[in-house]
């Protein structure tokens, strides 16, 4: 997968659909391609987050530790993108990701992230109004939550 | 020192000072007769007197002497010779004199001048003898730098003075007085006036002078203190750049510079007026002769003749009265200076020499007890650091010194280390003074090692053998050419009075380490370092370091072995896709296409990075293979994809690391060059254009870059150029480069890149870590473990240890202390740099390797933390510089004391 494709993954995740082209080429190139044999752990629960990986090919399995061991949560599939939150605070890891088949994904540093934001404020507004997008979905939920009790 | 220099050059140089005077005085025979010889020529032969009649002859070389009582004695007749004969004969004895003048003076130089060299090289050597024996105290106030100038720089003048300290005023002495005596002799009076204006001369120049000599002792202060400056500007200049403090200390420095300058102004002036003056005096005489010697003639008291020979005689004055001012100017300059550079050599207390005395055989073992009696310690500026504490550390005893904030037990340690002098009662060993002890007991007998560690520049090996070189204990022995040498060597320095120990022994005292030669070290430093925990960091270094092949024989093909035993193990974990490696007939994808194309390692600056594309066999190749268009386009392709994604970020963005293409600074000219050459067909670009865009190419690695650039085609016409490249190598360039081969060691390359003789993948993330901790079980598995912690043990660690982590430098600093095998290994905060866990670790590993083949030191540590006593037998408290308690452990834990308060 070259370059130009990656950035036609990066624009198909919700977080970066609005960021101008150049800037996500910029972030792909700067990133990495990293590969993992199915079964390999990209990180675990309870980890610093030190970087959000979009899935570019293979599938991985998002696992919650639990009394009776690790339950799988979710499943992921190219074009989503997984540790987003902890590339924009420094939160630990709320789950562990593991590869559930051969897995080619893009990591993105936190550093490089948070230095292209400060470079580029309209690329910092855009996940903005991603991240507030979610937050009225999530308050819409609480709402519907709350009134159907 | 001697405080006068004229005491001290003549005590050394006597001898030699009588020697040249009496030679001056026996060149002078040929120079005078030089100066009659034109007058024998002219009137002789020349001019013919004597040979008026055609045909007659004179004698030559006739010897004859008038003795008292005999009468005329000839002892030759002479050779009777013609008129050109004897033109011939005494031109030829002319040019005989002229010869035999110049060999005097060749000689005169050359003596005067080997003997100030030698005499400065004996100064210089006395400087630094001192400085070694200066108490420790000195150097809380001295700068470094100061002392270095002073050794290197202030006595440099002393050398050119010292081959004319006695001979100058001797001869010039002796010429003016000859000078004097005949003025005299001509004429009383006359005679009377030139003394009184060489009198005034004598006595008011010197007196100027005065002002001469103040302002060059301030020149040589400041001169000094500037370059005290600039070492502590070298040295803090971390302090400098985090302060933003760099403008002070450029106007701190311009501030001094312009000190300088003014001093040394003035001194100009000063010395210009001294010499106007000077000058002035010496040509009044003359005018005194014409006007007072002129009126006497006049008067009728005084002859014509008389005059004219006084005056002709004063011509012969002035010269050497000048050049003897001149010789006492320099004298006082470098009286000065080396007054100076004394002074701040002259130390109350300075070591005694037998404390130091160079001793070859082992000294017995320190049996007694270390004790410190009453001792009192104060820091430079008087604040009781100890007070009159009484302690004793029996031998095999471990003990901790648990110290509150103002405690003193660092000053304790370094009182046992002899490092700080007490200010009242004594340290000792056994009954004996511990200052009293030669350090070849102490250095030997006992080591110490602390938080403030001091490495050499040299490599890790040497800094941690430092520790054993307390003598030459091989005689080494020469032959040939060496031989002369070793023994021109051993003749010099005795005659400069330097040591003749020969500096290429074998100093290492191995037997003090345990072992019995250089065969069997190895295993003791292998061991000490495993024990503070510096293996590792060393194999690191080795790893990344190029190996000497020379001294690490057989290691290179050992290395070669390895790749294909990492092979094997690689796959059968399933890793082999990690590391691609490297084979002669594929394109290496993880690795760029430079290394693709050029396929070795460059062993010198022709082939070297941005020299490849520029290098004209290097294109001929590329043109050969058909790919020079294919890496010029692809190259444009790279410099604009570059462009696009960089040009608006600042040149200091972190993201510039990740561009292997270009630096920052060279976005703008690729830009320029792009916009230059984008329409412009291929043909028509520049040889030099070419080469900046080809060389772009040179850097792209297809699985990082993503550019999508590669072609299978173009990777078989990369492989194909390869070969190409090195069918026709040119012999200038066959030690340009090494190429990879699968069964060789490659000398340029680090031993990482031989053992993996390959690229790791990039997109694996922890393929790095994984490699490398394969790569040691294998190197443990093969034996070679110890041989690539040789390897780093080659590493330099950079001017005072710079290179290393502070951690490390602390780390060998304990392991140099643990390698002596000591009886008492005192321990001063010694891992402070390290985190508490590390700390206690590598103190356990110490104390059981100090009790390794059943030996039992004394092991006295100042811990830096309470917890940490424990490990030690007896724990001592110290507080407020008094001994607060001191008990075991558990006793101390018991009570209520100072040390359960430090616990808690």
């Amino acid at each position: 997968m070259l370059l130009k494709d990656e950035v036609g993954m990066l624009q198909r995740v919700p977080l970066f659909s609005g960021i101008e082209p150049t800037k996500l080429k910029l972030l792909a190139f700067t990133s990495d391609r990293v590969s993992y044999g199915a079964g390999q752990i990209l990180f675990r629960q309870g980890d610093e987050g030190d970087a959000a990986y979009v899935i570019l090919s293979g599938r991985a399995d998002i696992l919650v530790d639990s009394d009776s061991g690790p339950i799988k949560v979710a499943e992921m599939v190219p074009n989503s993108i997984v540790g987003e939150i902890a590339i924009l605070c420094n939160s630990s890891r709320t789950a562990t990701v593991r590869a559930a088949s051969p897995l080619e994904v893009l990591r993105i540093r936190k550093d490089h992230f948070l230095r292209l934001m400060k470079e580029y404020p309209e690329m910092t507004i855009e996940v903005l109004r991603v991240l507030a997008d979610r937050l009225s979905h999530t308050t819409a939920d609480l709402i519907d939550a709350r009134s159907a009790k | 020192m001697e405080p006068s220099l004229a005491r001290y050059i003549w005590t050394h140089t006597k001898k030699q000072q009588v020697w040249i005077l009496i030679i001056v005085l026996l060149s002078m025979i040929p120079y005078f007769m030089s100066f009659d010889l034109p007058k024998l020529i002219v009137n002789g032969p020349i001019q013919g007197r004597g040979f008026e009649q055609p045909g007659a002859t004179r004698p030559f070389m006739r010897l004859h002497y008038n003795l008292p009582f005999i009468g005329d004695v000839q002892f030759f007749s002479g050779f009777q010779l013609d008129r050109k004969e004897t033109l011939f004969a005494l031109s030829l004895v002319f040019l005989l004199l002229v010869i035999i003048n110049g060999l005097f003076k060749l000689y005169i130089n050359t003596y005067k001048g080997r003997l100030g060299e030698r005499m400065l090289r004996r100064i210089r050597f006395d400087l630094v003898d001192l400085v070694l024996r200066f108490p420790p105290r000195y150097f809380k106030r001295v700068k470094s730098a100061e002392v270095a100038t002073m050794v290197k720089d202030e006595v440099e003048p002393l050398g050119g003075f010292i081959g004319d300290a006695f001979l100058q005023p001797v001869l010039l002495g002796g010429q003016a007085l000859t000078a004097m005596l005949f003025i005299m002799v001509q004429n009383a009076w006359l005679g009377m006036i030139a003394v009184v204006i060489v009198v005034i001369q004598i006595v008011l120049i010197p007196r100027m002078r005065r002002r001469l000599i103040v302002l060059g002792r301030r020149r040589q202060l400041t001169a000094r203190a500037l370059s005290g400056r600039v070492g502590e500007i070298v040295d803090g200049i971390g302090a400098v750049h985090i302060h933003d403090t760099s403008n002070y200390e450029r106007a701190d420095i311009a501030a001094r510079l312009g000190l300088i300058f003014k001093i040394r102004f003035d001194l100009y002036q000063w010395k210009f007026m001294v010499k106007f003056l000077n000058n002035i005096l010496a040509q009044v005489t003359p005018f005194l002769f014409y006007m007072i010697g002129g009126y006497l003639v006049i008067e009728g008291r005084l002859d014509v003749g008389q005059l004219v020979a006084v005056i002709s005689a004063y011509k012969d004055l002035p010269g050497p009265m000048k050049e003897l001012i001149d010789w006492d100017q320099d004298r006082q300059d470098v009286q000065v200076k080396y007054q100076q550079v004394v002074e701040q050599f002259t130390v109350e207390g300075v070591i005694a020499p037998r404390i130091e005395a160079l001793t070859i055989e082992d000294p017995p073992p320190m049996t007694g007890p270390l004790s410190a009696i009453s001792l009192s310690m104060a820091d430079d500026g008087g604040a009781m650091l100890l007070d009159r504490i009484s302690l004793q550390i029996n031998p095999g005893e471990t003990v901790a010194l648990v110290s509150t904030a103002t405690g003193g037990a660092e000053a304790l340690a370094e009182a046992f280390a002899r490092l700080d002098w007490p200010d009242s009662g004594r340290v000792a060993s056994g009954a004996d003074d511990l200052l009293e002890i030669p350090e070849a007991v102490t250095g030997r007998r006992m080591s110490y090692a602390s938080s403030d560690v001091f490495l050499f520049q040299a490599s890790l090996r040497d800094n941690l053998l430092y520790g054993l070189k307390h003598a030459p204990l091989t005689s080494v022995t020469y032959d040939g050419t060496a031989a002369d040498q070793r023994r021109w060597d051993i003749e010099e320095a005795r005659r400069s009075g330097n040591p003749d120990i020969d500096i290429q022994s074998d100093w290492i005292d191995y037997a003090s380490a345990g072992a019995t030669g250089p065969h069997d070290l190895f295993e003791v430093v292998r061991r000490v370092l495993d024990a503070v925990v510096l293996s590792r960091d060393i194999l690191d270094l080795g790893l990344r370091s190029s190996a000497d092949l020379t001294r690490h024989k057989g290691f290179a093909g050992r290395i070669v072995e390895l790749r294909a035993t990492l092979r094997t193990r690689l796959e059968r974990e399933g890793l082999s896709g990690l590391v691609v490696p490297f084979e002669p007939g594929a394109y290496n994808k993880e690795a760029t296409i430079g290394q693709n194309l050029l396929f070795g390692a460059a062993a010198g600056p022709e082939l070297a990075d941005r020299a490849l594309a520029a290098n004209p066999y290097f294109a001929s190749v590329l043109r050969q293979a058909g790919l020079d268009r294919t890496l010029y386009e692809m190259g444009m392709e790279i410099a604009e994809q570059a462009i696009e994604l960089f040009a608006d970020l600042p040149p200091d963005h972190q993201f510039f690391q990740q561009l292997a293409f270009m630096s920052a600074e060279e976005i703008p000219a690729y830009e320029t060059l792009l916009q230059r050459l984008k329409n412009r067909p291929y043909e028509a670009v520049s040889e030099a254009d070419r080469a900046m865009i080809v060389t772009l190419s040179f850097a792209y690695i297809e699985p990082r870059h993503r550019f999508g650039l590669l072609s299978d085609e173009l990777m078989s016409k990369i492989v194909a150029a390869r070969n190409l490249f090195y069918e026709n190598l040119p012999p200038e360039l066959q030690n340009a480069v090494e190429r990879y081969d699968p069964a060789k060691y490659i000398a340029a390359a680090t031993v990482m890149d031989n053992v993996l003789f390959g690229r790791v993948g990039n997109n694996h993330p922890d393929a790095p870590d994984r490699i490398r901790s394969i790569v040691y079980d294998i190197l443990d598995e093969l034996g070679l473990y110890s041989e690539l912690l040789d390897v780093g043990l080659d590493f330099n660690v950079g001017s005072g240890g710079r290179r290393l982590t502070s951690g490390q430098r602390q780390k060998l600093d304990v392991a140099r202390a643990l390698l002596k095998r000591p009886d008492f290994l005192i321990l001063n905060r010694p891992l402070s740099a390290l985190d508490q866990r590390v700390q206690d670790k590598v103190l356990r590993n110490v104390i059981e390797e100090a009790r390794r083949d059943g030996r039992s030191p004394a092991i006295v540590c100042v811990v830096t933390n309470p917890a940490m006593a424990t490990m030690f037998d007896r724990v001592v408290v110290f507080d407020s510089g008094r001994l607060a308690e001191d008990g075991t452990h558990e006793t101390l834990l018991a009570g209520n004391g100072v040390f359960k308060e430090l616990l808690s």
